[in-house]
């Protein structure tokens, strides 16, 4: 049914619906998402955890200094993130501007990493501050390039300012453009919306418009994905879950560095938007530095001792 | 592992060491004790250590103790200086907190997180906040140069024993008052570690005295004659038997009794911090709270709503052993005490209200009780008037603000309440008709030394924290109040 | 010229605006220090106490919901309506007291002072016993003094305007109803600081004043559920001050008795304080 029969696709009917959603207490979601930060995971847990979380790593490079030569080497370790011991998972996919689509797509392949997909950062990543037509032609031009999915930035001048209809009605464009092509991620750049009220509504508004997965952040703004708003977007695709049967993917990005970081990711998925999510194909986190420490924390619990950077590729 | 579970993630007891038997702690020192009882971790019935039965004698010990470190000591102190001991004692809580929240996870049940996490760094700042009122009594309300009462006799619960010491000793020590104290008969090692830290603290000898024991220990010290000040927090049915056995007396009673809080969730509350403030409302410290969220009024319209959030919630509670680190509702302190949640959920069944509980393991051993809600309770229930004090919360429905407030008022009890909406101006109308000593919007069971705490009607006498609980340890020099 | 033969006054009780006379229909008889007859009061009996508060706690909360401005102008008109009524009331006072008219002129100046005193207290209450408290958390948390509910009070025999004035004025003044028992031996400046309260707007039910026996209504005052707190300043005996207190602590009655000065603490020691706790956060 066009719109999970929630609304009928007007202007009235969608500023009705965000209307309905319960407003969120800040203190209270702070509060849910610092105890849940106390979850003690160790030994098996944490072995399983941290193959989970690679498997959920969004390998990201987005900077205006990125080469062919970058992004080619990020694909080798996204492939096989540790080539000391091939038990490592391959990550969830690789991130990168438009431009390194291709390059990354043809790298992953002969790499054997066929089953990785490339993300591509499309409609003026990161502020979103572009005409319509040039964010339709950046989207067609990543998938052209063999981008699997795109991460877009919705308009959030548009959304603050309450404009809700055109930022539903720009996603549901680039929706239409990926069509089957191309799964959908919607960054809502929630440390720009700044209540969680907005964020509730932004996930909302992003799920109804047709999006695969709402996203935190670009990571070029902070605070980026900090667990509270974490916490809000799963309840939002927990809840969207009891109304549609569809559930929706969430992707921190931003600020998430440690294995401690990433498990407490894993804990607030559990326990929020319950363990069904706790897959790649419905969470992913956005990260580079990340992957590091994880393979690092990994080599502890196989060899029982701290290891060194110096034991771990760079890129 | 195929699914991402919590692998168990033990606190080490190794950082406790309890003895095999202890006697009181009067005039400085541990006595070697008469007659011992057995107290026990709730969670396995393992026995941890044997525990004094407090005699009149030994009280009357204690109080002799209390009254001379009063009269040559204590009373003669500068502020400053009994302020200086406050603080000392402060910090030696915080440097041995994790010893303090293991053994009181042991002693009582509850989730290592909470007695971490809550009890044992609040009765820290306890001890910090009424340490800066010691030379600043002028300012208490009273007028200039307010007296102690003298020797303060003090019983204590077993529900949060030492965050209740501290309720007690701090205010009681700051206003220049010497204790004795007796702890609940379930949960008497924080308070004996505790006067290990009094040692430490050099704090001079009878000005903090702790006789263990049962019912007839604190009868014995409520109706010592040395005593000027009692403060109790407990049963409002031991309330009152103090507050008759003391009538003909003058002597001044702090009461901080029972409950049955209404938590309002009105049909514009952010529903999803309210079903969190529901879950710690009922089910922190197992329901285990004089001011627990126990009846849950909802608005008719949402429910529905609610409940069905509040159930998948229940599921994700972690109910197990108090020492992991995981865990959130331990174990029920007592046989006795399971013995009575048991009964009055019994009494819920038999009067046709509906049982639900998630499902969940409990241990073979131990005093356990699952995270319950009744549905379809009215008034006249007896899960809906008397106090559980365990995991079991009543739920009712209402349909406009007036109802609500009637129903929540419809108690003999007025300790606290809570209420949920986001509109500012009904949270204020509430909450100036909800006859509550505490009323807790979009939050509960939050507690601070800064902020006075107590109860309405049969949930007791005076407050505890903040300036309005420091009076109660003082009497005016110049007021002609007295209180009866 | 002959003297006019004075008309004189029924004193009767008090009771939601209203004067019955006492449903038991008992009097006794008041006579002065020569033993001329004065007057015959109404006994009041444990059922006009009852009748008095079910009025008093149903004006309770609409008295408590008036502003504060508003309870201290009305408690103010009352001292106007004293002001009016010196004679009469020094008349009483020194007949039953076998004080000088002057001497009790004084007493009366006094009282009505007095009453100006507390009408002044009704809008500065928060100031003195309320707080914001600096709690640990992103929480505004403030603590403000709240009226109790309904409140016994039993005068004391001897100052027996002052006294009752004392019983009364901090009581209501915070939104609190009152059923007073009057002095048994010189009752009758209650029964018309009655009508001075009758005609000035107090609501009805807020101020109920019983003439009577404290050794026999002493007790049901102690015992009764619906009195949340209970002033026995105008009780002696100790026995019986213990009697009270036995039977107050069945619904754990706030009960004092007071000496010395007036004070804010005698109105505070009958009001609650709430404490409220609200998130701070967008």
């Amino acid at each position: 049914m066009k719109f999970y029969g929630l609304i009928d696709g007007s202007e009235k009917s969608l500023i009705h619906f965000l209307g309905t959603l319960s407003g969120v207490d800040q203190t209270g979601a702070d509060s849910r998402a610092a105890t849940l930060a106390t979850r003690s995971i160790k030994t098996t847990s944490k072995r399983f955890a941290i193959d989970l979380v690679i498997s959920m790593v969004d390998l990201t490079t987005l900077e205006g200094a990125d080469t062919p030569e970058k992004v080619r080497a990020l694909c080798a370790k996204a492939v096989r993130p540790d080539p000391s011991d091939l038990t490592v998972p391959s990550v969830g996919a690789i991130c990168v501007y438009n431009d390194m689509v291709s390059i990354a797509r043809a790298q992953l392949d002969l790499l054997g990493g066929n089953h990785i997909p490339v993300a591509a950062v499309a409609t003026a990543f990161p502020s979103g501050r572009a005409s319509m037509a040039v964010k339709m032609q950046d989207t067609e031009d990543a998938i052209s390039a063999g981008a699997g999915e795109i991460d877009m930035v919705i308009d959030r001048g548009a959304f603050l300012s309450g404009r809700y209809m055109e930022v539903f009605e720009e996603i549901r464009t680039i929706r239409e453009i990926c069509g089957e092509r191309a799964h959908l991620k919607v960054i809502l750049e929630t440390g720009e919306l700044v209540t969680y009220d907005n964020v509730r509504r932004a996930s909302f508004l992003a799920m109804l418009a047709g999006a695969d997965f709402i996203k935190t952040s670009t990571g070029k703004v902070a605070p980026a994905a900090t667990a509270s708003v974490v916490l809000v977007m799963l309840e939002a695709v927990r809840d969207f879950y009891q109304m549609t049967e569809r559930r929706i993917g969430v992707k921190p990005a931003g600020g998430i560095r440690t294995t401690k970081d990433a498990i407490k990711q894993l804990v607030l998925v559990k326990e929020t938007a319950g363990p069904e999510w706790l897959t790649p194909s419905l969470f992913r986190i956005g990260a580079s530095s990340l992957l590091n420490d994880l393979l690092m924390q990994r080599m502890k619990m196989r060899t029982g001792y701290y290891t060194s950077p110096n034991y771990v590729t760079i890129d | 592992m195929r699914t991402f579970e919590y692998a168990p993630a033990l606190e080490s007891r190794s950082i406790v060491t309890i003895g095999s038997e202890y006697g009181h702690f009067i005039n400085g020192s541990f006595t070697k004790g008469r007659n011992h009882f057995p107290t026990l971790d709730p969670s396995t019935e393992e026995i941890l250590s044997q525990i004094a039965l407090g005699s009149v004698d030994e009280v009357d010990a204690a109080v002799d103790s209390a009254r001379v470190a009063y009269e040559s000591i204590w009373s003669k102190m500068s502020g400053r200086d009994r302020g200086k001991y406050l603080y000392r004692i402060a910090r030696i809580m915080q440097e041995r907190a994790r010893e303090f929240a293991v053994l009181e996870s042991l002693d009582n049940g509850k989730p290592i997180r909470e007695s971490r996490d809550v009890d044992v760094p609040l009765a820290a700042a306890h001890f910090f906040y009424h340490a800066g009122w010691a030379d600043k009594l002028d300012y208490a309300g009273l007028g200039d140069s307010p007296h102690p009462h003298g020797v303060a006799g003090q019983i204590i619960p077993w529900n949060f024993p030492l965050l209740m010491l501290s309720w007690k000793i701090a205010p009681a020590l700051a206003a220049g008052n010497t204790v004795v104290l007796k702890p609940a008969e379930t949960t008497s090692l924080t308070a004996l570690l505790f006067a290990q830290v009094c040692q430490q603290a050099e704090l001079p000898a009878g000005v903090v005295n702790i006789v263990t024991g049962n019912g007839q220990t604190g009868a014995a010290l409520v109706n010592h004659p040395g005593i000027d000040k009692i403060a109790f927090t407990g049963s409002t049915e031991v309330g009152k038997a103090i507050a008759r056995a003391i009538a003909p007396t003058s002597i001044k009673a702090t009461l901080e009794l029972g409950g049955k809080a209404a938590n309002i969730v009105f049909d514009d509350a952010p529903i999803d911090e309210c079903v969190e403030g529901i879950v710690n409302g009922i089910f922190f410290n197992q329901g285990h709270v004089c001011c627990a969220g126990s009846r849950l009024l909802l608005q008719e319209n949402i429910a529905d709503e609610v409940l069905a959030k509040l159930k998948v919630r229940m599921a994700k509670i972690r109910v197990g052993n108090p020492l992991d680190k995981n865990t959130d509702l331990g174990a029920i302190n007592s046989q006795e005490q399971l013995n009575k949640i048991h009964e009055l959920s019994n009494a819920g069944d038999a009067e046709g209200a509906e049982r639900w509980s998630p499902e969940c393991e409990l241990p073979g051993r131990g005093y356990w009780f699952r995270p319950t809600i009744f549905t379809g309770v009215t008034q006249a229930h007896r899960i809906a008037q008397e106090e559980i004090f365990g995991p079991v919360l009543s739920v009712f429905t209402f349909r406009t603000p007036d109802e609500a407030i009637e129903k929540a008022n419809n108690t003999p009890y007025g300790l606290s309440a809570g209420i949920w909406s986001e509109k500012g101006s009904k949270i204020l109308w509430a909450s100036q008709k909800l006859k509550a000593g505490v009323i807790w919007a979009n939050t509960f069971n939050k507690f601070d030394p800064a902020s006075p705490f107590g109860g309405y009607k049969e949930s007791g006498w005076g407050r505890e924290g903040g300036r309005h609980g420091l009076m109660a340890y003082l009497r005016g020099s110049e007021v002609g109040v007295e209180n009866e | 010229m002959s003297e006019r033969l004075e008309v004189r006054k029924t004193y009767k009780l008090y009771i939601n605006g209203a004067f019955p006379r006492s449903e038991s229909g008992r009097t006794y008889e008041l006579r002065s220090e020569d033993g001329s007859f004065i007057a015959n009061p109404c006994l009041a009996s444990r059922k006009d106490l009852r009748d008095a508060v079910t009025a008093a706690r149903a004006a309770q909360s609409g008295w408590a919901n008036a502003t504060a401005y508003n309870r201290g102008q009305i408690l103010y008109r009352i001292a106007e309506m004293m002001d009016g009524r010196i004679d009469q009331f020094a008349r009483e006072i020194s007949l039953l007291d076998g004080i000088s008219r002057k001497e009790a002129e004084m007493e009366v100046r006094a009282a009505t002072d007095r009453w100006v005193w507390y009408a002044g207290w009704s809008d500065k209450l928060g100031a003195i016993a309320g707080a914001t408290n600096p709690v640990s958390g992103p929480f505004y948390n403030f603590t403000i003094p709240e009226p109790l509910g309904v409140v016994g009070a039993i005068a004391p025999e001897r100052k027996s305007l002052l006294g009752l004035i004392d019983a009364i004025a901090p009581v209501i003044l915070s939104g609190n109803t009152v059923v007073a028992l009057a002095s048994t031996r010189a009752p009758l400046p209650a029964i018309t600081l009655a009508e001075v309260i009758a005609t000035s707007d107090l609501p009805k039910g807020v101020c109920n004043i019983l003439t009577g026996k404290r050794g026999e209504l002493a007790p049901w005052f102690a015992s009764h559920m619906d009195i949340d707190g209970l002033d026995i300043t105008g009780v002696e005996e100790p026995s019986l001050i213990a009697e009270i207190k036995v039977s107050g602590a069945q619904n754990l009655k706030r009960i004092h008795s007071f000496e010395g000065h007036p004070s804010p603490q005698r109105i505070l020691a009958f009001m609650e304080s709430k404490t409220i706790w609200h998130p701070i956060g967008v």
